[in-house]
């Protein structure tokens, strides 16, 4: 049994591994269609799962069924033997270093010693067929001595009783015992006694935020091919090629440069893709069997292969004057990080420094906390540590408003930061901050019509829908709103700079701009835009994007919303160096003085003189080719006791107005409307942005009503799409979106990073409008119909 | 493992009476999960997609069965039966609207969700309303069985099907009054039932099915609700009169239902909230039918 | 085993075909067809979704041997020429319904059908026919803007077909 290929398709021939030129005349600001488009719609565009390499074997991973366990012995004889089994590997056969990770380098590429999670990579084989390595991991033999898991917060506090993760003389994170990360932040008063005396109402609750999966559609896969110089060409869906290899190098045993990564197609991203899953395994079995090896997690196996959202317990205090005002916020974040660091340092940041949302509150005492434990390993995900953040204090929020009797908007407007507030953190929110006004927007939109099942009964309409649970019975509506604060780009110090290197030349009679960059494109449209700023900047219809690979320097992760800002502020720079240097181009070939010189139209014009000379004319057979970085305004780490700092680059604020339908005796949901809206300084793709959005939102949803990973004593018990439920096109609502354009002067084109603040609000709004329909507390996510129901 | 494709529904026979461990699949759409998850590796697939006869359904008259009946080829898929049966299945078309995906309604079939038993199958409940002489054929070389709906589960996924046998068709009595199909899930498409109710009138006999799916080991009916509500729509002349039922004659059912099932907690549902869930299907569908019924009661009169 | 079928108009044939495998596996890694994707092979999510004898079905679901003598039609086979775009393709980039696009072949499949059956479909429709599709990327509402506009151009160019 082997798969082997009928048709001649190798890697080489991949057409989105090769440059893609379009034409279009519109620059930032339009909305031309995405470059890989045609490809993506005729099935065409090679993801990283659809590569196929001659000769190439298949590579998997066996998996520990124990959520911590001891590995006395691994028996790899058996499998070895089996026909088609090429290379059956361990800890042992790992030629560098054991172990890498995003941040802090705490996760063993292969287990040895202890499996600390369900699901932990074991060992590895490569074999001629898929069914073949099946069969081989079943014949590996691992004896273990199962150990209690560590996984409530109880446990995690007291190690010298439950146990450590990571024992003290293994630990590398940013703390000890059981803790990887904490954060506070104090300002103001702080809170106390005194502080609390100055509040005429006081709200204090408890909220628990469940484990959200990215369940990006597309799985972790990849291919890594052997070359003749000793290293290896990885082809792999990534969110950051430059931190994949500075990762993969090492273990490897190999200098970076002989790790060369090309991105293939990515199928959906969400923070999921930022930590390695398969290419470590894949590059060390190509390592040994000297063959091409292709990895494919099957939907099962990607829940064990990435980290998820962070789950959270909180508890929240705010207290406020008679009249509304917020004099002080107190909370304690207590986040599950799972295993292995992963992210969940950055996560801690941003949940510390962005609880208090987007509010102004004098006095504010805030913990944020992740514990190391047995569970699942979490990470990034859209909106990491804010999400969490927004879903308790937009809770607060609507129970302060209850018990002030105020309308919960205005409640918000009254306290809602703008440009000049002063963030917990000491840092002034220095561009605009419209949050009042996106409040105002999604309120003053009309409602959508009151369900009216005695004239028009379409069961796909309610909640249940085709279920056939309600004509009608059981339904209240329910109306819901909330605002959130999200960073863009990556905080505290760290300077995650971006490269692009622009070519322009004449092809064919035309002047033709290639954008190459390291831009992980994972379906956000980064390409399109990047296509764009080339245009504006130099005047030139066609746009060739070239393959992201690791020939040229990082364009850091696709992720904190930053790629708009961060690698299309690149492409901005290099492309004004391009058309600078084409204008002294001009200048030493005819003397110009001008210095009002723009590209329009494939023109060099002046302002003052017309047009020059054509661009085709004045490069001739020349090429200019430039390659800039760019670099955001630095930031500075948050003080470790008081949380003090000018630590993000940019803020963000989404609102959304949700309404739902709730069938309040079943305890089922249909949202009947989303709206939002968004500052997004400059739109530079309206279609893109809006896409952004609504996607935002709609994961959103998923956590406000269905998205779960249930784990009991670790073990992971809905690792598939049956029981890991995301919104389905019936779950999904109309979604309106309102577009606010304020620029913040310190971006490029003023612009701000869409990606995630909408994945924020949208929880809590829905949260929100399914309590104004129940009247019930509902201060866990997602809600069950357990929750709705009481039972 | 094996490959056995059968050209003739004797074939298939016989190839499943040399081979009785060959695991007969139609639609794929639970035996490939099973193979594609390896959870299963069964010694030999034995395809039906050939035998066009499992496809077809037909109306008749038959032994043993009361009226018109409808004898469902296993393999018709649930598209088709929502599409051509909608009237006379009128329970099962309702449920098998609510199976998997359109695609997957493409290909399922009630042999399907028979031959798995898997109590979240959404045929059963369906199958159970609508009467006990709702009869399996099941066929071996030996000859053709018929197996009563009430005797078909056996287990957990389990049925009564001996080794050799292969299901032909399903025999379903023609609705003779309102049916109504009813399943929880999380989320608004594409769901496993965490339960499901389904609920028939049969006025010519007067009596009244009930099924329940995913809230007990196999699927069930609920027999003292059923007797509770032919009693109470007899003892009140109900059936002939078209009156209401009365809420606490419709609480009494919903109750009896509930209390009929044995539900666990597992990561799609709590067993409270199946219980509860249940009666208020429970509730629903019969004034659902009911109504259906009172109105065409009415328009008979008219 | 050795499977032959007619794949997008061409007859094609795969050899050593494991007999577990799916119709998905075969299209994608033996007949040079990954148009087709492989999200969840369950059935869950739609991405794999193909014409088998003009029903769209989920082709992770359906064993390669099953397909013996049988049409199959993919993502790749939707347009009528080599470079062309299938109207419903042609709106799907118009209306900024793909991002990341793993999902895209399956809802097209899915979509082409919908709209050979109900060429104007109400929005209720649209959501119910393309309820067993996922995508994580959307939110969907370019989804149902690309279906109404795939639906209307093709009201359009048949009804202008009609009054030439």
């Amino acid at each position: 049994m082997s798969a082997r290929n009928s048709a001649t398709r190798t890697i080489r021939g991949e057409k989105n591994l090769q440059d893609i030129t379009t034409a279009h005349p519109d620059g930032i600001g339009g909305s031309p269609l995405r470059p890989d488009g045609t490809l993506k719609v005729r099935g065409e565009f090679a993801y990283s799962s659809d590569l196929w390499h001659e000769d190439m074997l298949w590579g998997m991973a066996l998996r520990s069924p124990h959520a911590h366990a001891r590995i006395l012995s691994i028996d790899t004889t058996e499998a070895l033997t089996q026909p088609g089994v090429y290379a059956v590997m361990t800890h042992e056969d790992i030629p560098g270093s054991k172990y890498y990770g995003l941040e802090i380098q705490d996760q063993p590429a292969l287990a040895f010693g202890k499996v600390r999670y369900h699901g932990e990579a074991v060992a590895i084989v490569a074999a001629d067929h898929p069914e073949t390595a099946r069969r081989a991991l079943a014949k590996i033999k691992v004896e273990y001595e199962v150990l209690a898991p560590i996984t409530t917060e109880e446990h995690c506090q007291n190690p010298e009783t439950f146990g450590y993760v990571h024992e003290p003389e293994e630990y590398r994170g940013h703390a000890s015992g059981n803790v990887v990360h904490s954060q506070k932040v104090v300002s103001g008063l702080g809170v106390n006694d005194d502080v609390r005396a100055m509040a005429d109402v006081v709200v204090v609750g408890e909220y628990e935020v469940g484990m959200q999966d990215q369940a990006f559609l597309g799985p972790e896969s990849g291919l890594a091919v052997p070359a003749e110089d000793g290293g290896i060409d990885l082809y792999i869906a990534t969110q950051w090629l430059h931190v994949d290899r500075q990762q993969v190098a090492p273990v490897l045993g190999l200098p970076e440069n002989k790790v060369r990564l090309t991105l293939a197609g990515v199928g959906g991203a969400f923070g999921g893709r930022e930590d390695l899953s398969m290419q470590i395994h894949a590059c060390l079995l190509a390592q040994r069997t000297g063959k091409p090896v292709k990895i494919v997690y099957s939907r099962e196996e990607s829940f064990f292969g990435h980290v998820h959202r962070h789950p959270a317990k909180m508890r929240y205090e705010h207290g406020a004057t008679r009249d509304g005002r917020l004099v002080y916020m107190d909370a304690r974040i207590v986040l599950d990080g799972g295993a292995y660091a992963s992210a969940s340092p950055a996560v801690v940041g941003n949940a510390s420094s962005l609880s208090v949302g987007p509010y102004e509150v004098p006095n504010v005492n805030v913990l944020a906390i992740a514990y190391y434990s047995n569970n699942p390993s979490c990470g990034a995900m859209r909106g990491f540590g804010a999400v969490q953040a927004c879903f308790a204090y937009e809770t607060q929020l609507d129970r302060l408003a209850a018990e002030l009797g105020m309308d919960p908007v205005e409640l918000r407007q009254l306290n809602a930061v703008s440009q000049g507030s002063h963030l917990p953190t000491g840092q002034v929110i220095d561009a605009p901050a419209p949050v009042a006004e996106l409040l105002q927007k999604v309120k003053d939109l009309p409602l959508p019509p009151p369900l009216d099942t005695e004239h028009h009964l379409d069961i796909r309409e309610l909640p249940g829908a085709l279920s056939n649970t309600s004509h009608g019975e059981g339904i209240v509506r329910g109306v819901g709103y909330a605002v959130g604060l999200k960073n863009v780009g990556f905080s505290e110090g760290f300077d995650d700079y971006s490269t692009a290197r622009v070519r322009l030349e004449v092809i064919g009679g035309e002047p033709v701009a290639m954008v190459h960059t390291a831009m992980a494109e994972v379906g956000q449209g980064g390409v399109t835009v990047h296509g764009q700023i080339a245009r504006t900047e130099l005047g030139v219809e066609q746009v060739t994007i070239h393959p992201a690979n690791t020939e040229v320097g990082s364009a850091g992760s696709t992720s904190a919303s930053r790629q708009t800002y961060m690698t299309g502020g690149a492409v901005k720079l290099a492309a004004e160096a391009v058309r600078n240097e084409l204008f002294n181009l001009g200048r030493s070939r005819y003397g110009w003085t001008y210095n009002d010189l723009s590209l329009i139209g494939g023109k060099v014009v002046s302002a003052s003189a017309g047009v020059l000379i054509s661009m085709v004319d004045l490069l001739g057979d020349q090429a200019i080719d430039l390659t800039r970085e760019h670099h955001h305004r630095p930031t500075v780490p948050f003080d470790k006791e008081t949380g003090q700092g000018f630590g993000h680059v940019q803020y963000t604020f989404c609102a959304h107005r949700a309404v739902v339908d709730v069938d309040v005796e079943l305890g089922l949901v249909k949202v009947v409307e989303l709206a939002a809206a968004q500052d997004v300084g400059k739109a530079l793709n309206p279609l893109s942005v809006i896409g952004q959005i609504q996607g935002g939102s709609t994961q959103g949803l998923g956590l406000a009503v269905m998205e779960e990973i249930i784990t009991k004593d670790g073990k992971v018990r809905n690792p598939s799409f049956t029981d890991y439920l995301i919104p389905t096109i019936l779950d999904t609502p109309p979604q309106p979106v309102e577009i606010m354009e304020l620029a913040d002067p310190n971006a490029p084109y003023g612009l701000r990073g869409v990606g995630e603040a909408p994945t924020l609000s949208s929880t809590p709004a829905i949260v929100s409008a399914i309590r104004a329909a129940t009247g019930l507390a509902l201060n866990r996510v997602p809600v069950r119909p357990e929750h709705i129901t009481g039972t | 493992m094996e490959f056995l494709r059968p050209a003739t529904w004797d074939e298939a026979l016989a190839a499943k009476a040399e081979n009785p461990s060959a695991l007969p699949i139609s639609g794929g759409t639970d035996v490939m999960v099973e193979l594609n998850f390896d959870r299963h590796r069964p010694g030999a697939l034995l395809d039906l997609n050939r035998i066009t006869e499992l496809t077809e359904w037909e109306s008749g008259t038959y032994e043993g069965q009361d009226g018109e009946v409808i004898r469902l080829g296993a393999a018709v898929p649930y598209a088709r039966i929502t599409k051509e049966l909608s009237g006379p299945l009128q329970g099962l078309s309702i449920a098998g609207n609510t199976v998997g995906s359109p695609q997957i309604r493409n290909r399922g079939s009630v042999g399907g969700n028979l031959g798995g038993a898997s109590p979240a199958g959404d045929a059963h409940p369906a199958l159970l309303a609508a009467g006990k002489d709702v009869f399996v054929e099941a066929e071996s070389v030996r000859g053709t069985r018929l197996i009563a709906i009430d005797d078909f589960y056996v287990g957990v996924k389990r049925n009564s099907l001996q080794p050799d046998e292969l299901i032909r068709a399903v025999r379903i009595p023609v609705a003779d009054g309102p049916q109504q199909f009813s399943k929880i899930g999380t989320r608004n498409a594409m769901v496993i039932a965490v339960c499901a109710f389904g609920f028939a009138l049969h006025p010519k006999n007067g009596t009244v099915g009930t099924g329940i799916g995913s809230a007990a080991p196999t699927p069930r009916r609920a027999p003292e609700a059923e007797q509770f509500l032919a009693d109470e729509l007899a003892e009140r002349g109900l059936w002939q009169s078209g009156g209401l039922i009365g809420p606490a004659a419709v609480q009494r059912f919903g109750e009896l239902v509930s209390a009929a099932a044995s539900p666990i907690d597992d990561v799609r549902g709590s067993a409270a909230y199946r219980r509860h869930a249940l009666a208020v299907m429970a509730r629903r569908t019969l004034t659902w039918t009911w109504n259906e019924y009172t109105q065409s009661l009415r328009s008979a009169a008219a | 085993m050795r499977v032959t079928f007619n794949a997008n108009g061409r007859p094609v044939e795969a050899d050593d075909v494991w007999e577990g495998e799916s119709l998905l596996f075969m299209l994608r890694e033996r007949l040079g067809l990954p148009g087709s994707k492989n999200a969840c092979e369950q059935g869950e999510c739609g991405s794999c979704t193909v014409y088998l004898d003009g029903s769209p079905v989920c082709s992770c679901l359906v064993a390669a041997g099953q397909v013996q003598d049988r049409e199959v039609r993919t993502v790749e086979g939707l347009a009528d020429d080599e470079n062309g775009l299938d109207p419903v393709q042609q709106a799907f980039i118009d209306a900024g319904a793909v991002q990341c696009g793993f999902c895209t072949p399956g809802l097209l499949v899915q979509t082409h059908d919908l709209l050979e059956r109900e060429p104007q479909p109400s929005d209720s429709d649209i959501r119910e026919a393309l309820s067993g599709n996922l995508c994580r990327c959307t939110g969907y509402e370019k989804i149902m803007d690309a279906v109404r506009l795939a639906s209307a151009r093709k009201c359009s160019s048949n009804s202008s077909e009609v009054s030439q």
